[in-house]
């Protein structure tokens, strides 16, 4: 009985936060965009498969831009908010967890809207569901982390200035520097510590998912192939899934326990 | 009905609060004075769990206050400065309060209904004056009955109309056997109100007298006077 009502009050903050979300013109414009980018890509060719990189590049770059973005920015401007919820009876916990909860559900609901429909319509086989999937759980990892930034200052602008720091590194530098040490280090055998290096980055991690999906991995050389002994197995997709869902838990709790600690 | 046992709290490298203990019954009304910056807010705060303290617990019924939540419903708090969602209007504050507090029934809409706060439904926060966020903080402080209210400077930016509304409130909830803690620079305003009060200053308790004390031992009839005759003593004592 108690355990329910505790639910309820949990329910109640979600509604009020994603009732609030979707009332917010950011979020429509992003569902558009999304929609008219996969739409028109998907139009454009007879084939589906240069619809499906278009979406993938959606996916790796714009996906996570917004969310970290606009979940950044909407903690910022919930704190006054989250300070009128703390003076109630309202566990902290509680209090985090139905933010991302309600971040978390406009932004997966954008995606599945705005790329997702357009994805089952024109690609209903396995490389859909799966685009769909990892789309949905890129969202998640990139709110995730939005908390982390956002708890880790109290400053607006330090705090967005983190966020688009962290997106530039995950979406750009993280690669590049990947490329580095893959030309510097090319005499040595360090093709099977590169798997493990991709799960360091979330982007990575989708991009080498879908990619081996599409079967372009012929076009990755002797890597390539080291990719696709491990991702494409059904334990390496298995173990890249679980560690996508990681990249999500992982910023979350430790944001999660800040907060708890916080003075406001 | 609301122990403070040993608290300490640092921000940083200033320490705001330094061992301090304190009791609060039920029925009183007390009032927390000190100069700026002595730590009744972050006093009020740590009641509310809303600043965790470095060191100390605070009991409230007997019961720490730590990591828990269940007791904020029987608290009502107005804050000094109330801060809302910019754009929502002060029906959708009233009504998402209900909502969280979950209870419509036994509700204590005198505030409301005297600040006339049913023409301002549909303002929104941000175009409100200050005095009257004020009047919504407080309306929201009184509307679910707690047991204990905890007013932070309330009668700053009210106009004297709506602070004399206040006040009446204040002294009718005292004699329900409330608690009020209500933490103040007005000290002429405090005599028709409180029944103890709490001097604080360098986040230390300086005192904490009923007001029949504080009046004998200092042969004042206001409390301004009073703490005024107080403090000058104190200063001479240090000069010497």
């Amino acid at each position: 009985m108690q355990k329910s009502l505790k639910i309820k009050a949990m329910n109640r903050i979600i509604k009020i936060i994603f009732l609030d979300i979707l009332k917010n013109k950011i979020i429509l414009a992003y569902t558009f965009i999304l929609a008219i980018l996969s739409w028109s890509s998907f139009g454009l060719e007879d084939n589906s498969a240069k619809g499906l990189l278009t979406i993938l590049n959606i996916i790796l770059f714009t996906v996570p831009l917004v969310s970290i973005l606009f979940a950044t920015i909407y903690l910022y401007n919930s704190s006054e908010f989250i300070e009128l919820l703390l003076s109630q009876p309202i566990k902290r916990k509680k209090i985090w967890t139905s933010l991302f909860l309600g971040l978390s559900l406009s932004m997966v609901l954008a995606f599945f809207v705005g790329a997702g429909i357009p994805l089952l319509i024109n690609a209903p086989d396995r490389i859909g569901v799966m685009m769909l999937i990892v789309g949905i759980l890129i969202s998640l990892v990139f709110v995730a982390l939005a908390f982390l930034s956002s708890i880790i200052t109290r400053d607006k602008a330090k705090g967005i200035g983190i966020a688009i720091m962290t997106w530039l590194y995950f979406a750009l530098l993280f690669d590049g520097m990947v490329l580095f040490l893959l030309f510097q280090l090319s005499d040595y055998p360090i093709e099977k510590a590169m798997v493990g290096v991709t799960a360091l980055s979330p982007i990575d991690l989708a991009r080498i998912q879908i990619l081996l999906q599409l079967d372009v991995s012929a076009m990755m050389g002797y890597t390539g192939a080291i990719f696709k002994d491990f991702f494409g197995t059904s334990l390496g997709l298995i173990i890249s899934f679980l560690l996508l869902c990681l990249w999500v838990f992982i910023p979350f709790f430790v944001s999660l326990r800040k907060f708890k600690s916080k003075d406001l | 009905m609301i122990e403070i046992k040993n608290i300490y709290k640092k921000f940083g490298k200033l320490e705001v609060l330094s061992n301090v203990n304190l009791s609060f019954d039920k029925g009183e009304c007390i009032a927390l004075i000190g100069p700026n910056g002595c730590g009744k807010t972050t006093l009020i705060k740590s009641v509310l769990g809303m600043v965790i303290p470095t060191k100390g617990d605070v009991l409230f019924d007997q019961k720490s206050i730590l990591n828990e939540f269940e007791y904020r419903k029987n608290i009502g708090y107005m804050p000094q400065i109330g801060r809302y969602p910019d754009y929502m209007t002060v029906g959708q504050i009233i009504e998402m309060m209900k909502k969280i507090r979950n209870s419509h029934e036994n509700l204590d809409e005198d505030l409301f209904k005297a600040f006339e706060l049913e023409k301002m439904f549909d303002k929104e926060m941000r175009t409100l004056s200050g005095g009257t966020t004020q009047k919504v903080s407080a309306t929201l402080a009184f509307l679910f009955n707690p047991d204990v209210l905890i007013l932070d400077e309330p009668t700053a930016g009210l106009d004297p109309l709506a602070s004399e509304i206040l006040k009446e409130k204040i002294i009718k909830e005292k004699e329900k056997g409330k608690l009020i803690l209500i933490t103040s620079h007005l000290l002429s305003e405090l005599d028709e109100m409180v029944t103890q009060i709490i001097f604080m200053q360098d986040g230390k308790v300086h005192f904490h007298k009923t007001i029949a004390d504080l009046l004998d031992s200092t042969n004042e009839k206001k409390i301004s006077k009073a703490i005024a005759k107080i403090l000058k003593n104190k200063s001479n004592e240090q000069n010497n």
